[in-house]
């Protein structure tokens, strides 16, 4: 927990060697050992915050120390410099063990401005108490208002009690490079490594693999401010910390979601992606782009998001099972393909990486809201598979199981990211590859004799799918109405035999589901439900709740259509039941708000209509992943509620 | 079609296809002197003609009359949504070169609602054939104007008549970066309309017909003017054109030699007003299709998914301490 994270632990642990950084004029002070730590690193954009974090992360990583990182992200492409709104950087969560979610405050934050570092603290993102590391160089900036600006922040940081040390950064770039804007954040990067004893060896491979393209003359300027960077922290910061961290035993990977969702792409034998470009789900495309084209397959830009949609549509039927990836009012253009692909049953992989919402809403934000879009959009009774994933590994193997899912089912499967897993970097098992995981070779045998195009099976609804090519398979598909020939037919009858066995299949999917297992006890006073990128989070409020005595305990959705048999008896076992997520619900301390007219978040409207069970929600729409804390705090209020 | 001939025989599959066998058990329910007939049937000519085996056949549509053609064919049929048949038509063909794909639409659904695609088909001019049936009025929805109908055209929606100056399909297509083949045809012409449309099966790339197809219900009498003198009709001939019969010549004497070539003469016959160009406006075989483009260097295998995915986590790969990381010098 980060609320103890300064806490020594046990001393025994041995502590790093000594004066490791090179060139060090005092001896190394013996480091502190903490579980875990935040930390943030903010510059104006094109500074390299984020590149000072990533790779911070990787190193950590790399150390065996559990990381998550997110971005810290403006809205605009190139912001003004020095402003409140043009923060960019990183955050990084690093600990003793497995980190799952983005944390609480961050303890330690370097800003390359006061101006960055001012939306951080307004934000709230900051830990009372917490240390930051300041670029002083806008002290003596000959423009008065902003030394003004400057002095201003400063003693407003002092004053909130925070520990604020300003650093000449730029001041001590310049004796090694002409622009200490290319490599200031580097110079970081060194002091971060000193701060927490990171190896030096390990930091410097870290560096030279995320130059390796560049110039050798450009991997050892960077080098050198490194170095320079971690005697300047040895010699002037009392700051020194350890995270022990058990050495890896397995060999793991590091990536964010959306690269691991696009290599669940290729590793699922799909052979085409359609896309258009949307944040924050173009990213996953981006990855893809770069590495489809070299398994002999192709990501489609198209011209627009219908088309995208409709583009894998023909693939799929084809025979070359397609995904198209985008975000919210990408999902929205699609709709009415998602329709046809439902009335004509192929197989369809979609993955919407939600952002916030309605309409173009908050782009770079998280938000986790498409979810009744996604179980009912679509017009008609357009039966779907939805499922959310819930970590970083994750993106990577709900992809394959999508594949396989839509072309056994002959169904749309929706998977549901989010902005907050998109960005977010963790390290997980390396995946040690299966040829099961890759799609069958199209069929281009002939179909027998007499066999229907929609010949349903009374059991599962599931038809045999005909793919141009196989002889005797001739049949025109269509997305109107039609018998088990194709042919289109508007009598009653057929149409509800279309509508049986099109709902039927999620009905047999949902027999082969199996509930995650509850999180803590079995039963209690509290359950909180969650889905899709919350898990981290709200499983360690529910550890944090459990250490404190509390009966509190959790369950996480990975299938919202159809779901998992058991959720009611799980529920039942409780004396509560509240939603955690991170979409709108009318808060009951509006004066306006009652039981009659509250609008419930969305997991908890299906969970009470389903099973008319009283579930309450708790849940956020400001933008940012829910943290342990916040869940903790609703969790305890509902816990007192009468 | 030797290749398919030895497979065919091979397989026991019939080799020999009639008429007969393109045309699917369901009769076409067109209105009577509907001019989608005609189209239907020199589809059904030329795929016996090119002995094209029904199962490699897709007839791809969006929504209309013209979009229920693909029903009528004994081929894979896809019957989309509205305006929709290019992009399905697409993602048939991106990783399925052996199939030969044809797309019908009518005006409102390849001009109005699935202009956006239409536009960009021309541009990735992939490998399809593409028959734009326009009779200038939206017929299966009852007689609302289109984006073709002639300005003052009463309809539905424009009881007043048409407010606006038609769009022109033929024009439009030629002005889209890597257009490769346009050509104009008329249902009352079937000769000419065959030919043409055996001309444009046999261009790589996107090649575009538009059809110009009477409605005899709601535009009754409207291509009368051009049907009954033969004189406005101009009929585009080259020696690596059309070919006209001996009867056609003798009818529509208003008669132009064209290289197809010619962009310019092109652009000038599209936008005629008083005569009616009939034949190829133009034909570039050497645009690249993006069909090609985007095939890929290397089939997908197993053992090439495992090879790639393998160098991408070793770019993000953690190692126990005891292996040793992969050199990042290179």
């Amino acid at each position: 927990m980060t609320s103890d994270s300064s806490q020594p632990i046990a001393q025994d642990t041995p502590l790093p060697a000594a004066g490791s950084a090179t060139g060090a004029k005092t001896a190394m002070r013996p480091a502190e050992v903490i579980h875990e730590h935040i930390i943030e690193i903010v510059s104006d954009s094109g500074e390299g915050a984020q590149r000072c974090g990533q790779s911070l992360a990787s190193i950590a990583a790399r150390s065996g120390m559990g990381i998550w990182t997110v971005e810290i992200i403006p809205a605009e492409i190139q912001p003004p410099p020095r402003s409140v709104a043009g923060a960019s950087g990183n955050r990084v969560r690093m600990a003793a063990h497995k980190v799952t979610n983005v944390g609480d405050q961050a303890d330690l934050v370097i800003a390359f401005n006061e101006q960055v570092l001012l939306s951080r603290l307004r934000a709230g993102e900051i830990k009372q108490g917490a240390t930051i590391l300041l670029e002083d160089m806008w002290k003596r900036d000959a423009h008065q208002p902003i030394a003004d600006a400057y002095a201003d922040v400063c003693a407003e940081i002092r004053a909130g009690g925070y520990r604020l040390i300003e650093v000449p950064m730029e001041a001590e770039c310049q004796k090694y490079v002409p622009d200490p804007r290319k490599g200031k954040n580097m110079f970081v990067l060194g002091m971060l490594c000193s701060i927490y004893s990171l190896d030096e060896e390990l930091a410097a491979s870290q560096v030279k693999l995320t130059f390796i393209k560049k110039d050798r003359k450009i991997i050892d300027a960077n080098l050198e401010l490194m170095a320079a960077g971690r005697v300047w922290a040895n010699d002037n910061l009392d700051m020194h910390y350890r995270i022990p961290a058990p050495p890896v035993e397995k060999p793991q990977v590091v990536t964010n979601g959306n690269a691991a969702l696009a290599l669940g792409v290729v590793a699922s034998g799909m052979e085409v992606c359609a896309m258009y470009p949307i944040t924050p789900a173009t990213s996953a495309s981006h990855y893809l782009s770069s590495i489809f084209e070299k398994v002999g397959c192709v990501v489609h830009q198209a011209e627009d998001e219908i088309s995208a949609a409709t583009f894998a549509i023909g693939a799929s039927y084809a025979g070359k099972c397609a995904v198209t990836i985008t975000s919210g009012p990408g999902l929205s253009l699609k709709q009415e393909a998602i329709g046809l692909a439902v009335m004509a049953e192929i197989p369809l992989v979609l993955i919407d990486v939600q952002r916030g919402g309605p309409s173009t809403g908050l782009p770079t934000k998280v938000e986790q809201s498409d979810l009744m879009a996604a179980i009912f959009g679509s017009h008609g009774d357009a039966p779907k598979v939805v499922m959310a994933v819930d970590s970083i590994e994750d993106c990577f193997y709900s992809v394959i199981t999508a594949r396989k899912i839509a072309e056994t089912f002959n169904m749309v499967v929706m998977i549901l990211s989010d902005a907050a897993l998109s960005t977010a970097q963790q390290p997980f098992d390396r995946p040690v590859f299966s040829a099961d995981w890759l799609a069958p070779p199209v069929n281009q045998s002939a179909v027998p004799p007499d066999a229907k195009p929609y010949d349903w099976d009374e059991r599962t609804g599931i038809a045999t799918r005909f793919i141009p090519g196989q002889p005797n398979g001739m049949h025109c598909l269509t997305g109107l109405a039609h018998d088990r020939n194709s042919r289109v037919a508007y009598d009653p009858k057929t149409n509800e035999e279309g509508l049986i066995n099109r709902t039927r299949k999620l009905a047999a999917l949902q027999k082969t589901l199996r509930l995650a297992p509850v999180f803590g006890d079995e039963e209690g006073d509290l359950l909180l439900i969650g889905w899709g990128s919350t898990r981290g989070a709200i499983e360690e409020a529910v550890t944090a709740l459990r250490q404190e005595g509390h009966k509190v305990s959790s369950l996480h959705l990975k299938y919202l259509q159809p779901m998992a048999s058991g959720i009611d008896e799980v529920m039942g076992r409780f004396k509560k039941v509240m939603t955690i997520e991170n979409n709108w619900n009318d808060p009951l301390s509006d004066p306006l708000i009652n039981s009659d007219n509250r609008r419930y978040s969305q997991l908890a409207l299906l969970l009470r209509s389903r099973w008319l069970v009283d579930v309450d929600c708790w849940g956020k729409s400001h933008g940012q992943p829910l943290k342990p804390a916040q869940i903790k705090a609703a969790a305890l209020a509902k816990l007192e509620q009468a | 079609m030797t290749a398919t001939m030895s497979q065919c025989l091979m397989n026991m599959v019939q080799t020999d296809y009639g008429i007969g066998d393109y045309q699917s058990a369901i009769a076409p329910r067109w209105c009577s002197g509907c001019g989608d007939t005609a189209i239907l049937t020199a589809m059904q000519k030329l795929c016996r003609d090119e002995q094209l085996a029904p199962e490699k056949t897709v007839c791809v549509s969006g929504i209309g009359c013209a979009s229920r053609l693909p029903h009528y064919m004994n081929a894979y049929g896809f019957h989309g949504i509205h305006g929709r048949a290019l992009p399905i038509a697409e993602g048939i063909k991106i990783r399925r070169p052996d199939l030969n794909v044809f797309v019908t639409t009518g005006d409102g659904d390849c001009c109005s609602i699935g202009a956006a695609h239409w536009l960009h088909a021309i541009r990735y001019n992939m490998n399809m054939t593409v028959l734009l049936h326009d009779n200038n009025v939206y017929g299966l929805t009852k007689k609302q104007a289109s984006p073709t109908s002639p300005k003052g055209l009463k309809s539905n929606t424009t009881p007043y008549g048409a407010a606006l100056n038609p769009l022109n399909p033929l024009t439009v297509t030629l002005g889209v970066a890597n257009v490769s083949f346009v050509a104009q045809a008329v249902d009352w012409i079937p000769d000419l309309l065959y030919d043409i449309l055996q001309k444009a099966y046999h261009h790589k790339g996107f090649s575009f017909i538009r059809i110009l197809q009477r409605c005899p219900n709601f535009m009754d009498h409207h291509f009368d003017e051009a049907v009954r003198d033969p004189l406005k009709t101009r009929i585009l001939t080259h020696a690596d054109g059309l070919r006209l019969k001996p009867e056609i010549s003798r009818i529509y004497k208003n008669q132009e030699t064209h290289d197809p070539i010619n962009m310019e003469r092109a652009l000038a016959l599209a936008a005629m007003q008083e005569e009616l160009p009939v034949g190829i406006l133009y034909n570039n075989p050497s645009v690249p299709c993006y069909d090609e483009l985007r095939a890929g260097e290397r089939p997908s295998t197993p053992g090439l998914v495992e090879t790639v995915l393998n160098e991408e986590f070793d770019k993000v790969g953690i190692w126990p301490q005891s292996q040793p990381t992969p050199q990042a010098g290179e």
